[in-house]
């Protein structure tokens, strides 16, 4: 008798045991973004922040993705409040600088924050090699499921999301990435 | 002359004490629009809250998130239109309330048969306890 209370017992802790179990080996914050393999959202965002030559653009310029199809795109967004932010930033810089001349596009965009914060930022920073662009009402951060920042999207020469970083990257990831989307572009 | 000043800035307080409540003033239409939008923010996450909807949460991500409801609501598009943007873009996560299939049936099925489990132990232990002794 009491080994089929036991039993019964079990039966009835055992799978909430291994439920909870299992939700413990889960991060609450790794959230899988359904955007990976999808085409990505257009945007057409204006530069405030130009970059440097030769990756330059002059502010007031609009960075169109239709624009750079045929390239792999390397969508960063930030804001000057952001401290991740900080720790990114000099590899993202060195890392678009060192593809210039490649088929590899860096684009900043500006979530949340004033140009002018985001100017003073980057100046701070001792500067930006790629441009960066504002997002009026944050509906390009929205269109590409943005939790909040840094967060880094890696577009393919034809236009399609094929991964997204969530947190500040490092030079090894942003280099694996961007090589693997062009050695694909060019099978 | 004292009095005359008075009711000139009397006056003057309550034409802009009736511009600010005609700027307020909305058109039955835009109150529909707002409520409408009210219910499908009720029922979408704001991501960077722990557990509130965008309608509850202050956040600017959840104002904005907020925006882009009414504006594919203005647009012509239905609320199951506007979930289904969401859910495109930030996957089931975004919504409060999980579908109920799937995995997602766990939600929805466990408490029911943990009440069940309960009811049958109760009933059990019930008949247990009034069984009628045989006398030794």
């Amino acid at each position: 008798m009491n080994w089929k209370r036991a039993a019964i017992g079990a039966a009835c802790v055992v799978p909430l045991i291994a439920l909870f179990g299992y939700g413990l080996t889960r991060d609450p914050k790794d959230i899988p973004s359904p955007l990976p393999g999808h085409e990505a959202t257009p945007f057409a965002l204006a530069v405030f922040a130009p970059g440097q030559p030769p990756l330059a653009r002059a502010p007031g310029d609009t960075v169109r993705l239709a624009d750079l199809k045929g390239q792999v795109v390397v969508l960063n967004f930030w804001a000057s409040w952001c401290l991740s932010c900080r720790d990114e930033h000099q590899i993202l810089s060195e890392t678009a600088r060192s593809y210039a001349g490649r088929p590899v596009h860096f684009v900043g965009v500006l979530y949340n924050d004033e140009p002018a914060n985001g100017t003073q930022w980057i100046e701070q920073m001792g500067g930006q090699s790629y441009p960066s662009v504002t997002d009026p009402g944050a509906r390009t951060a929205i269109n590409y499921g943005l939790y909040g920042v840094p967060e880094t999207y890696f577009l393919d020469v034809n236009g399609r999301i094929a991964y997204k970083a969530t947190g500040p990257v490092n030079a090894a990831i942003v280099r694996r990435l961007v090589d693997s989307l062009m050695a694909v572009a060019a099978k | 002359m004292t009095r005359l000043l008075a009711a000139v800035a009397y006056a003057s307080l309550g034409a802009i004490g009736a511009l600010g409540s005609a700027s307020q003033q909305q058109s039955p239409a835009d109150s529909v629009l707002e409520a409408r939008t009210a219910v499908i923010a009720a029922q979408l996450r704001c991501p960077v809250c722990q557990g509130l909807s965008i309608q509850d949460s202050p956040s600017e991500l959840s104002q904005q998130m907020r925006a882009v409801v009414k504006d594919q609501l203005r647009a012509g598009k239905t609320p199951e239109d506007v979930k289904a943007f969401f859910v495109s873009k930030y996957g089931e996560w975004i919504l409060l309330e999980p579908k109920a299939q799937g995995f997602n049936m766990l939600v929805y099925a466990l408490p029911v048969l943990l009440v069940l489990l309960g009811l049958g132990v109760v009933i059990v232990s019930v008949r247990k306890w009034t069984k009628p002794t045989t006398p030794a």
